[in-house]
């Protein structure tokens, strides 16, 4: 009977923080039951995190080359090995050998050698958020190489160069949003504020960006950027065109909400009370619909990242020296390097990974947006 | 309804012409116009072009106009003789580049909307009829995982795995009849290379029609004239049917606006990594070349044929729904 009494209790305190709790507080209740949504999350707090810092992730620079060691299958750590036991991590050397049919150059695993791997290391000097000088890597061998995922056919290391290529692709996703933030925001914002020709003119415009092909036109616009552009320049170049198609979605959302929270009681209210415009808009209006932006700003950025993987891919986009996760798989058009170097498809598998973890992300957001809804 | 079809047609004709500037603005980009590169690559391969030609050429483009009549010589050479320009790198009419390549990339375009329909309707009625069973579960998540992934990425995936299965993927034909004319054995063989293509293409499409599918059959299942249906004694079966899928079935005619280009795209970019005998390699070959009028042409092609399969699918809905035909259409 006490028992029953104290669950009882144990309700009532739950049911009162349920009624204090703030919308952003419910928002981040219901978004924790999503478990697909909240590994989503936490794989793209990895990516980043590695993204942001891959000097110091990264065993060797994205531009060197190693010349002995052009096409090497990845290397495996290890902490077992039959004569040593249970050891420290470890990987085999490579030693070279031609195969005796196809005399093609082919690596075999050196048993009876052991690079041990070695953490928190000093290797070649970086700058640590391009700030503090420092040579520290997480992990290195002493002698020898350390290929997580193979080297490319010009004997690059292509772990290091999935780190420091998440850079652009992931921050390129950001920026992407970023622009088309702004211009979904004023443009739908003007829409759904003023509303009659000029909300027609702009709905009909983006009715009709939405109905193009997207690819075929960012190609004909991407092929237009001068060839010998800065890195930088052709970065926010490709960003732009990517945002001319990406803020239509974000206009669309803005205007629907401003439309529908303008008729809303409290907007009368506050109106009533004598808040200016600017005051209702700010202050009434757009807490009330930020959620649902997040939802939308989250899910348009994956198609971001997947724009300029393409483009880049197809050599339209960033251009070597430049490294982004679309260079790197610019080799792989060529077929032959699928069927002997399949390790260089491995920045295929962070593509999608980022755009699962973004759109798994997106979903249970969208289902937390709205908390009061059942 | 004719008036219904006769307003979309309206509407219809500023949106061809917006894609058409759109078009031209891409052509007209790159520095320089493109008769210099045209004179330059010719004279590179040593053939003598005749100031006389280059009179002929500037007159046919009206390369000396301003801009805009340039465009309306260009959009007259376009209706009046299907001359949508040169294109310096293949040294012809654009026309005569892209025509069979447009045809294929919309044959493979229809083929892969029918290929999602096909396989999209009955999974999402089956999903919907077994909420949360085992394969309802499986198919979500193959759907979720489905309109994630990139399909050029997933086609590089596959020439792989096929590569360690001894197959070869790509292209749309065998070698014995890339250059052949078309004939009953071409057709055939080029059926038994495209489904690679239309699975890569149609993949993510028939990911998102499930989850549609399954979303409003679900909503009309609950509806009160189902349980009517059933309590007066309906079999299953015929109830399903007749009514909820055929309403159902609604809302998924209206995606096909939206379906259609990212089809195309995705045909562009995969037909790239399959190497298709379609507009992908060339419209990548002419934008690395900046040979803008072909890649001009491309876009402007590709849009209006999305657009009109917009207006025709817009058109299908307000014929099977006649709920959209009167009242409620342009808001």
């Amino acid at each position: 009977m006490g028992n029953y009494n104290f669950e009882e209790e144990r309700v009532e305190e739950f049911k009162e923080k349920l009624y204090l709790a703030s919308q952003w507080q419910l928002i981040w209740w219901k978004f924790k039951k999503h478990k697909l949504a909240v590994t989503g999350l936490i794989i793209i707090l990895i990516l980043y995190i590695l993204a942001i810092f891959c000097g110091f992730f990264a065993p060797y620079y994205p531009t060197t080359v190693f010349d002995e060691y052009t096409s090497a299958p990845p290397q495996i750590v290890r902490i077992y090995s039959r004569d040593g036991g249970l050891q420290r991590p470890f990987v085999y050397r490579y030693k070279k050998e031609r195969d005796p049919v196809t005399l093609r150059l082919r690596y075999v695993i050196n048993y009876s050698e052991k690079c041990p791997v070695r953490f928190f290391v000093k290797g070649k000097p970086y700058k640590l958020l391009g700030l503090f000088d420092t040579d520290i890597h997480l992990f290195g061998v002493d002698d020898g190489t350390i290929f997580l995922f193979g080297t490319d056919d010009m004997g690059r290391d292509i772990f290091s160069r999935v780190l420091y290529g998440a850079r652009i692709s992931l921050s390129i996703g950001l920026v992407g949003v970023f622009i088309s933030f702004l211009f979904g925001m004023i443009i739908g914002g003007i829409s759904g504020y003023f509303g009659g020709a000029i909300d027609n003119f702009v709905q009909r415009t983006i009715d009709f960006l939405i109905s193009i092909p997207t690819l075929p036109l960012w190609m004909a616009l991407a092929a237009a950027l001068p060839r010998e552009w800065s890195i930088i320049k052709t970065y926010f170049a490709i960003t732009i065109i990517l945002s001319l198609v990406g803020w239509c979605g974000l206009a669309r959302v803005v205007r629907g909400k401003l439309l529908a929270l303008r008729e809303e009681e409290f907007t009368l209210a506050a109106r009533l009370a004598g808040a200016s415009e600017f005051r209702i808009i700010t202050r009434h209006l757009l807490p009330s619909f930020a959620s649902y932006l997040i939802v939308s700003i989250t899910l348009s950025i994956p198609n971001m990242i997947l724009g300029e993987t393409a483009l880049s891919f197809l050599g339209l986009g960033m251009q070597e020296p430049a490294v982004s996760w679309g260079v790197l798989l610019q080799r792989v058009q060529n077929l032959t390097i699928v069927a002997h170097q399949p390790w260089q498809l491995i920045p295929c598998i962070f593509v999608i990974v980022t755009v699962l973890s973004f759109n798994f992300l997106g979903d249970g957001l969208r289902d937390a947006a709205d908390p009061y809804a059942r | 309804m004719l008036e219904f079809i006769i307003r979309r047609l309206i509407l219809f004709i500023p949106l061809l012409f917006v894609v058409s500037v759109v078009s031209f603005v891409i052509i007209q980009l790159p520095p320089g116009d493109f008769l210099t590169s045209y004179i330059q690559q010719l004279r590179a391969t040593g053939t003598d072009v005749s100031e006389e030609t280059i009179q002929s050429l500037i007159k046919i483009y009206g390369l000396d106009q301003p801009a805009y009549i340039q465009y309306f010589t260009w959009i007259k050479n376009i209706i009046l003789r299907g001359d949508f320009g040169r294109s310096f790198q293949w040294n012809k009419p654009v026309k005569e580049v892209i025509g069979e390549r447009i045809a294929l990339t919309v044959f493979i375009s229809l083929l892969t909307m029918c290929f999602t329909w096909i396989v999209a309707i009955p999974i999402g009625i089956y999903s919907a009829t077994h909420q949360y069973t085992f394969f309802d579960y499986f198919f979500t998540f193959v759907g979720f995982v489905g309109i994630s992934m990139p399909g050029f990425l997933l086609a590089l995936i596959i020439i792989w795995i096929a590569h360690l299965y001894g197959l070869n993927v790509t292209g749309l034909f065998s070698e014995a009849f890339i250059e052949a004319p078309w004939s009953l054995a071409k057709v055939i063989d080029m059926l038994k290379h495209i489904w690679v293509a239309i699975i890569v293409i149609g993949l993510s499409g028939t990911a998102g029609l499930i989850r549609i599918m399954r979303a409003t059959l679900l909503d009309e299942l609950r509806k009160q004239y189902v349980i009517t249906a059933r309590a007066k004694g309906l079999p299953e079966r015929k109830l399903l049917f007749k009514y909820p899928v055929r309403l159902a079935i609604n809302p998924l005619i209206s995606t096909i606006g939206w379906m259609l280009p990212s089809v195309i795209s995705g045909e562009t970019l995969v037909s790239i990594v399959l190497n298709l005998q379609t507009t992908g390699p060339v419209l990548l070959r002419a934008t690395m070349q900046q040979d803008m009028y072909l890649a001009g042409s491309f876009v402007l092609i590709l849009s209006a044929l999305t657009l009109t399969g917009t207006l025709i699918s817009d058109i299908l809905l307000a014929w099977v729904d006649p709920r959209i035909r009167y009242g409620k259409v342009g808001e």
